[in-house]
């Protein structure tokens, strides 16, 4: 029987993203339910209804919710073109460095966007310092994974395309090629990557919806 | 050099991320040599270790540190794969074993102790959370003795702490948060977990942990009343 596959999503979600990458990578098939999060589905309801978030993969009718959750599932289940290496000790980092990216590294840099003044330049220290992490981490490797991109550079690739977003509305540019090489680089390997460039959501939307976010965060209450 | 060198962890008595692990090591028989941090004064070790947490636990396997309770875990049920494993095989089973011990860290564990940490009106929204929390978690066993189904896995020696700590919390602030009538199944899955000799004789003597977080309870609270 062909694997029914269905991920629930928003047209800018970057957690949604990863899944896509990683079915992609692997060469599935899937089909693709857009939500409005002002008006979820009942279908959506009831496959995350601990979160009532997207993305939910939904595989033979079973749902999967929170993306290194279903990264995970998807890496488990296909085992082609394989997202995390074969060693425990390097899977342990892999998870690692993706635990970082949503505990640490993300709240960091969205504090940049959602502030002013002097808390914005509190938060940006705080932000370059998490990125320098990710920064020694590369060790000089064109990816995370080797030389194609694994379970971390999905991980941290919503910031290729939320960095310069962030910078186009807060004018504050958190990777400097000068302080940030590696990253840099890595920015523009990922980006290339033919799965990463054909599915990234439109930039003019994503600035107004950026900008939004921004603004409703700062207004006063 | 390095290989060979065995399993280290590095801990505290009344960590719980550290039982976790160390519960994990017991059910599966291996061998290790445990190493106490004297918090507040974090070793060399533990920060050569972990520099990016600078938090314990931590596990060294031949040399090499692996930080994030969970995902020790997760390493060492990789490398001892026969030796009792905690996850299960099928990747759907898996996925759902993840989810729960992501919703204990990311809900529960917060919401406890927010409840611990504030007072008043604050306090009493916290605690109706982490009691919705809880029966949400409660909802995962779908009526299975444990997580694991009849054996105690993966999200059981991940999650069975938080049992203990609300209740310990509970008993500090007075507010009941794990409650028999509302969460039988829970209060019942905790029971079945703590009985199991193994891991019965990890847990920090009751008493003196209540006693050490009495102790920071005074100071949060003493700190907010000044």
């Amino acid at each position: 029987m062909a694997d029914d596959l269905k991920v629930f999503r928003t047209w800018s979600s970057p957690f949604a993203l990863r899944i896509i990458w990683a079915l992609q990578l692997k060469g599935l098939e899937y089909e693709t339910i857009f939500e409005d999060l002002s008006q979820k589905s009942p279908l959506l309801l009831q496959y995350n209804p601990t979160y009532k978030k997207v993305p939910v993969l939904v595989h033979n009718g079973k749902p999967i919710s929170e993306s290194l959750v279903i990264l995970e599932y998807i890496e488990e289940t296909w085992k082609q073109d394989p997202l995390l290496p074969e060693d425990p000790y390097e899977r342990a980092k892999a998870r690692f460095w993706a635990k970082f990216i949503d505990e640490k590294l993300s709240q960091s840099v969205i504090d940049v966007l959602l502030t002013e003044a002097k808390e914005q330049e509190e938060a940006v220290p705080r932000a370059k310092e998490n990125l320098k992490y990710i920064e020694e981490e590369l060790k000089g490797n064109k990816f995370f994974g080797g030389a194609t991109i694994g379970f971390t550079d999905i991980a941290l690739g919503w910031t290729a395309n939320w960095l310069p977003l962030i910078e186009k509305v807060t004018g504050i540019k958190l990777i400097d090629a000068d302080k940030f090489p590696r990253i840099s680089e890595w920015m523009q390997n990922f980006c290339d990557v033919p799965v990463i460039k054909a599915n990234w959501p439109s930039y003019d939307k994503m600035v107004t919806k950026i900008q939004g976010i921004r603004e409703k965060c700062l207004a006063p209450k | 050099m390095a290989a060979g060198e065995g399993v280290k962890l590095i801990g505290y008595w009344a960590s719980p991320y550290a039982l976790r692990v160390e519960w994990a090591l017991k059910l599966k028989g291996i061998e290790y040599e445990y190493i106490e941090e004297d918090l507040p004064n974090k070793s060399a070790l533990l920060l050569q270790c972990n520099p990016v947490y600078k938090k314990l636990p931590v596990l060294i396997h031949d040399g090499k540190p692996v930080a994030e309770s969970l995902l020790i875990i997760e390493y060492v049920d990789e490398v001892w794969k026969e030796k009792y494993p905690l996850l299960p095989r099928d990747p759907g089973e898996r996925a759902k074993a993840r989810f729960w011990a992501k919703f204990t860290d990311e809900k529960c564990v917060p919401a406890v102790m927010a409840t611990f940490t504030s007072q008043g009106e604050e306090q009493e929204k916290h605690a109706k959370e982490a009691q919705e929390n809880l029966k949400t978690l409660e909802s995962g066993l779908e009526g299975k003795p444990f997580f694991g189904g009849e054996t105690i896995g993966f999200v059981d020696i991940s999650a069975a702490w938080i049992g203990i700590w609300a209740k310990i919390v509970g008993e500090i602030v007075n507010i009941k948060l794990v409650d028999e009538e509302k969460m039988p199944l829970l209060c019942a899955w905790l029971q079945g977990v703590l009985e199991n000799p193994i891991i019965k004789d990890c847990l920090p003597p009751g008493e003196k942990l209540l006693e050490h977080n009495r102790g920071f309870h005074r100071m949060l609270t003493g700190a907010a009343s000044t």
